[in-house]
């Protein structure tokens, strides 16, 4: 199992280095200059190579990787070009709301979803499967934005129980907090569960016809008893999967969400950065989003191995 | 105590049994033989009420007079496990690969509410040691994939008799495995019956299992029993001509062509083949398990060489090696004087030169293609030829199959149309050798005959050398010229067939003989 971990944290280690590699690389090819850009039309050729000078834009190019690269590792990212603040401190605000956006939406998807796979499979073929099929269809269906309007229309104009947008801050306490991101986390989870809950189903009922799910019933193991304890231990491989690339996503997807909520995600600053050619930023963030793929992978490894002790050997 | 009467069964409308009357008593044990799809397993699914959605029972089944036929799912629930258990055919899947073998054994006990969690796993891990897997050597902690075949079905057998049920029905439990391990769970089996006096149902394709265990046979054919009584009765007198088919089949034996003449076809010298074993610490690895171990033999053109000994002994990973998909780590392999080395140095003109046949035909078929795409699949080697269509055609003539099979799928045939099929798909590249890896070892007695049959035909028309690689040494006996008998990854005997199999020279090979089931000649 040690092993296991060892080998899979080699391999992250790796993933890490390649991918900064590769941002880096992609930043130098794409055209534009931050510095003319942040001068204007009329800027002196001599103004903007000081100003390039002073953002780090010269030297060579090994140079400026393993520039960035040292700052990366040792936590400083350098300084936003727009915005003349450090990175690090604007990324770790943002971070403050996304990372609980996203963890909020994924423990409520996982919640609505794997009781309602559960149920779902153990009903299969009965009007209750059906229905709930239906409805899956239409949460993967119906774009988040959409239902996230919807939300704001009922629970926050016409029932006036939570604000429409905009986020307190930690510091205005947790409940505030919470509150203020419980309809974005809504409408991030429902399509999210309808994916998961789909999974979760075809998962089980692909179990249910293996061998082990007789053995079980010709213990006396009731249908249901047959489910819990034999059936869905085995279906998790796939949810767990999906599980982690929904994290992943979650984390920087959540931009239009942020949008309509007013919340200072992740996802709006990294457009933003875009916009304002703020590459430094944009570096930055891309990079630990990366980080963060690459960790939920690693995570969703040891729970492999956690699930099937068949995994646990290699 | 457990008696039918009158049975009937439908599925989806279609008769699958028909008039069943059957009676087990204490102690008793009765083989159920007949072929596949005979009605074998739908019996003793019926029996424990875990038939297919679909299903219809009419009839009467009684357990010391309970009638199960009108008991629910949960009534049922509570008689399954306790006063009737089951182990299956194929062990390898039978037990679930996230559990522990002493959770799974003690399962069994605390759904039936025996045993407290504490009890159930010390009751758990004298179960295991009684069905032969002793705390010290498979402590209760062990997953089902640290186990071999024959040691899953043993805890099968351990999940199957925890609450002693009063019959136990065991379907086909050791077709999948080879004729020690074999040997080794009938006489469990045999044992658990004298000692705990449960009754035994035992559903088997194999007559020589039943002969020497079983007390009454019955046998089956298209949902009906065709004959009845005691089993050495039964199989002596064979009154009826489905009984004599199945004996006759069981024993029989193709017409073998000789050797052709001249330098062998395929010399293996010294092959060696290891592979890393696990890891037993964070760096430190155990030595390395030798699956191949210096072996060396040849197969003479028009040849077919036997090839035997228990699962794991190195017999696929020679095959494998042979055919040129894993590479030696010492010694030589040559196909008619070329040299085979796994990768893909190998040229496709070597490789078209010999081709396999595996045991489980529709796993090696793509279920999306259609037959003359499937049996065409060698053609990738050296391009398709201009005449494919006829070639196709004639390897499918060849095999006993209409040409007009070629638009169909592979799910519409038989196990022993398959197998036909994944023969033709060996010829079509016109090999000098093919590779029988256990080929026809999932087949029905009389499928296996006519399989038998066609493929030392072909033998004979072709010209073909086979390598005939089985744990049954009833098929190897009457399918091959030469035999090697393999252990540990060695040759440990070599010879002709007829002489090894009978006067055998080394102990292990007398000792597969003597666990081998054999039917007894009237006389």
């Amino acid at each position: 199992m040690l092993r296991y971990a060892l080998t899979r944290l080699l391999s992250l280690s790796l993933s890490l280095i390649a991918a900064s590699i590769a941002i880096f690389a992609a930043i130098e090819v794409i055209p534009g200059d931050p510095a003319a850009y942040m001068l204007g039309l009329n800027a002196a050729p001599e103004t903007v190579a000081a100003l390039r000078d002073e953002l780090g834009l010269s030297g060579s190019v090994w140079a400026r990787y393993l520039d960035w690269a040292s700052g990366l590792a040792t936590g400083d990212f350098g300084i936003s070009y727009t915005y003349r603040v450090p990175v690090a401190d604007l990324v770790a605000q943002r971070l403050a709301v996304s990372l609980p956006l996203a963890a909020y939406a994924l423990a409520l998807s996982t919640a609505i979803a794997l009781p309602v796979g559960l149920w779902a499979a153990a009903r299969r073929g009965r009007a209750a499967d059906l229905g709930i099929m239906a409805a899956t269809q239409l949460g993967i269906a119906v774009p988040n934005f959409w239902f996230a309007m919807l939300l704001v229309l009922v629970f926050a104009v016409k029932l006036r129980w939570v604000s429409a947008g905009g986020f307190p801050g930690w510091e205005a306490g947790l409940g505030p907090g919470i509150k203020a991101l419980t309809l974005p986390a809504v409408a991030l989870a429902l399509p999210q569960a309808a994916i998961l809950a789909r999974v979760m189903r075809s998962a089980l009922i692909e179990t249910l016809g293996q061998d082990y799910i007789r053995s079980a019933r010709a213990k006396g193991l009731s249908r249901a008893q047959a489910l819990r304890r034999h059936a869905f231990r085995n279906a998790l491989i796939p949810v767990l999967t999906i599980l982690g690339l929904q994290f992943s996503f979650l984390l920087a997807g959540a931009i239009i969400i942020e949008n309509v909520f007013f919340l200072p995600g992740l996802g709006r600053l990294i457009f933003q950065a875009i916009t304002q050619r703020d590459l430094i930023v944009v570096e930055s963030v891309v990079m630990l989003l990366v980080f963060a793929v690459i960790l939920v992978t690693f995570l969703v490894d040891l729970a492999y191995a956690a699930v099937d002790p068949r995994l646990r050997r290699r | 105590m457990i008696l039918l009467r009158d049975l009937g069964l439908s599925l989806h409308g279609r008769a699958v049994l028909n008039g069943v009357s059957l009676e087990i008593g204490r102690g008793e044990i009765l083989g159920l033989a007949g072929e596949s799809g005979s009605g074998k397993s739908m019996t003793a699914l019926a029996i424990m009420g875990l038939l297919p959605e679909g299903a219809e029972l009419r009839g009467h089944l009684r357990l010391n007079g309970l009638d199960l036929l009108s008991l629910s799912d949960r009534q049922m629930c509570a008689i399954r496990g306790r006063d009737l258990g089951m182990i299956f055919q194929e062990p390898m899947t039978a037990l679930n690969p996230v559990q522990r073998i002493g959770d799974q054994v003690a399962e069994t006990l605390i759904v039936h509410g025996e045993a407290t969690r504490a009890e159930a796993r010390r009751a758990a891990a004298r179960l295991l040691h009684r069905v032969g897997l002793p705390p010290e050597r498979f402590p209760p902690t062990r997953y089902p994939h640290e186990l071999s075949g024959g040691q899953r079905q043993r805890v099968c057998i351990a999940m199957a008799i925890a609450l002693r049920p009063q019959l136990l029905i065991a379907d086909e439990p050791t077709t999948a495995l080879d004729v020690t391990t074999q040997a080794r769970i009938l006489d469990l089996l045999k044992g658990l019956v004298a000692e705990t006096g449960m009754g035994l149902l035992l559903i088997t394709h194999d007559l020589a299992v039943i002969s020497g265990l079983a007390d009454r046979l019955a046998v089956m054919r298209r949902g009906e029993i065709v004959e009845e009584g005691p089993a050495a009765a039964v199989l002596a007198a064979r009154k009826h001509p489905y009984t004599r088919a199945l004996v006759a089949a069981s024993a029989h034996r193709p017409a073998t062509p000789p050797p052709l003449p001249g330098p062998p076809l395929l010399e293996v010298r010294e092959a060696r083949r290891s592979y890393p074993a696990a890891h037993s610490g964070l760096f430190r690895r155990l030595p390395p398990h030798r699956a191949v171990d210096g072996v060396s033999f040849g197969i003479a053109r028009g040849e077919s060489l036997g090839l035997v000994g228990e699962s794991g002994c190195g017999k696929s990973t020679l095959a494998r090696a042979v055919l040129g998909l894993d590479p030696l780590q010492g010694g030589e392999i040559r196909l008619d004087g070329d040299v085979v080395r796994a990768g893909a140095a190998m040229p496709a003109r070597l490789r078209r030169k010999m081709n396999a046949v595996f045991q489980d035909p529709y796993g090696s078929f793509n279920p999306r293609h259609r037959v003359a795409r499937l049996i065409a699949e060698p053609f990738h080697l050296d391009g398709r030829p201009s005449d494919a269509a006829d070639r196709i055609d004639a390897a499918l003539e060849a095999v006993g199959l209409d040409p007009k099979d070629r638009d169909r799928f592979i799910h519409e045939f038989s196990g022993g149309q398959r197998q036909r099929i994944a023969i033709a798909r060996a010829l079509i590249a016109r090999p000098d050798l093919i590779v029988l890896d256990e080929a026809v070892s999932a087949l029905d007695v009389r499928v296996r005959a006519q399989i038998l049959d066609l493929l030392a035909d072909l033998r004979a028309r072709f010209g073909l050398s086979y390598l005939f690689i089985s744990h049954d040494l009833s098929v190897v006996r009457s399918s091959t010229e030469r035999v090697l008998v393999m252990q540990a990854g060695r040759i440990v005997e070599e010879g002709a067939t007829e002489k090894v199999l009978h006067n055998p020279a080394h102990a292990y090979t007398k000792a597969l003989l003597s666990a081998a089931p054999k039917l007894k000649e009237p006389d």
